[in-house]
């Protein structure tokens, strides 16, 4: 039982890590700022969560620290990335000549 | 198995790094650099969990609760400082 | 387990020299420097966790990435402000 855990725990931190390699291939990859705070966040969030949820499989008496920090992360991450978007998009930051629809500037810059 | 595992994922983390570490150098603008910041701390994270798993101990755990706290405030305060700069 | 530490060390201490490089010479971009500056802080508060200080690596964390940055991020705004 405890052996399936720990092969359990090991197959998920590998696939967390996995994810957290795709993510920073997207940040190196995409063409522009946003594109690159899509890769980057939302990859890396799953990522971690997933190391986290191995890292208790392998110490099931670890579990309060990693439920907070996982917690703590799928809070703030988007949060931050977000922020980071519209701080990018005020300050005029290059789009990829791909992208053609921009509705926060058709909405007059977003508020505020 | 387990070992191997684990040896697997120390190098797609490390790779992580790399990678995230070349966006941070090469790119363009200010808010590039943000995002790499980060990702380069979110790997960070994943790091100091493995090192606590290597070294059996706990209270490493603390330290990443920290880090997450700290790329949060990081990051807010650095877009305050874009959007006030315009 | 046991090559785990000392290899995460290294790169830690390589992608260290780099991020001071960036600081020192950060393009005469000042924003850059902080940042390349809050990076090299935040790597060596991992060095420390290596070393098995986790306590001293928590204050690196909070005062030399979090708490630097904030204050020189902060004051640049102040002096453009002006």
């Amino acid at each position: 039982m405890t052996a399936l855990l720990d092969l359990l725990g090991a197959a998920l931190l590998a696939a967390g890590s996995a994810f957290l390699m795709f993510g920073a291939l997207g940040l190196l990859r995409m063409p522009d700022i946003y594109n690159r705070l899509q890769a980057g966040t939302k990859a890396t969030t799953l990522g971690t969560l997933l190391v986290l949820a191995g890292a208790a499989c392998l110490r099931p008496e670890w579990w309060p620290k990693l439920l907070l920090i996982g917690l703590f992360l799928l809070f703030t991450n988007p949060l931050s990335s977000q922020v980071l978007a519209r701080a990018a998009h005020r300050t005029g930051a290059p789009r990829s000549p791909l992208t053609r629809i921009d509705q926060l500037e058709e909405r007059g810059g977003g508020g505020s | 198995m387990v070992e191997g595992l684990l040896y697997l994922t120390a190098a797609l983390g490390a790779t992580a790094f790399l990678l995230a570490l070349g966006r941070f150098i090469r790119g363009p603008s200010a808010a590039d650099r943000v995002a790499a910041f980060d990702v380069l701390t979110i790997i960070s994270i994943t790091g100091i969990v493995l090192a606590a798993l290597a070294e059996g101990r706990g209270i490493y755990l603390d330290v990443a609760l920290v880090y997450a706290l700290l790329s949060f405030l990081g990051v807010i305060t650095v877009a305050h400082y874009l959007e006030r700069s315009v | 387990m046991s090559a785990l530490l000392p290899a995460m060390g290294l790169l830690l201490s390589a992608a260290m020299l780099v991020a001071a490089l960036m600081a020192v010479r950060g393009r005469r971009s000042l924003p850059i420097s902080i940042l390349a500056a809050g990076l090299v802080s935040l790597l060596a508060s991992v060095q420390f966790l290596l070393l098995a200080a986790p306590d001293v690596a928590m204050t690196e964390a909070a005062i030399g990435s979090g708490l630097t940055t904030f204050l020189f991020f902060f004051i640049l705004a102040r002096v453009r402000h002006d």
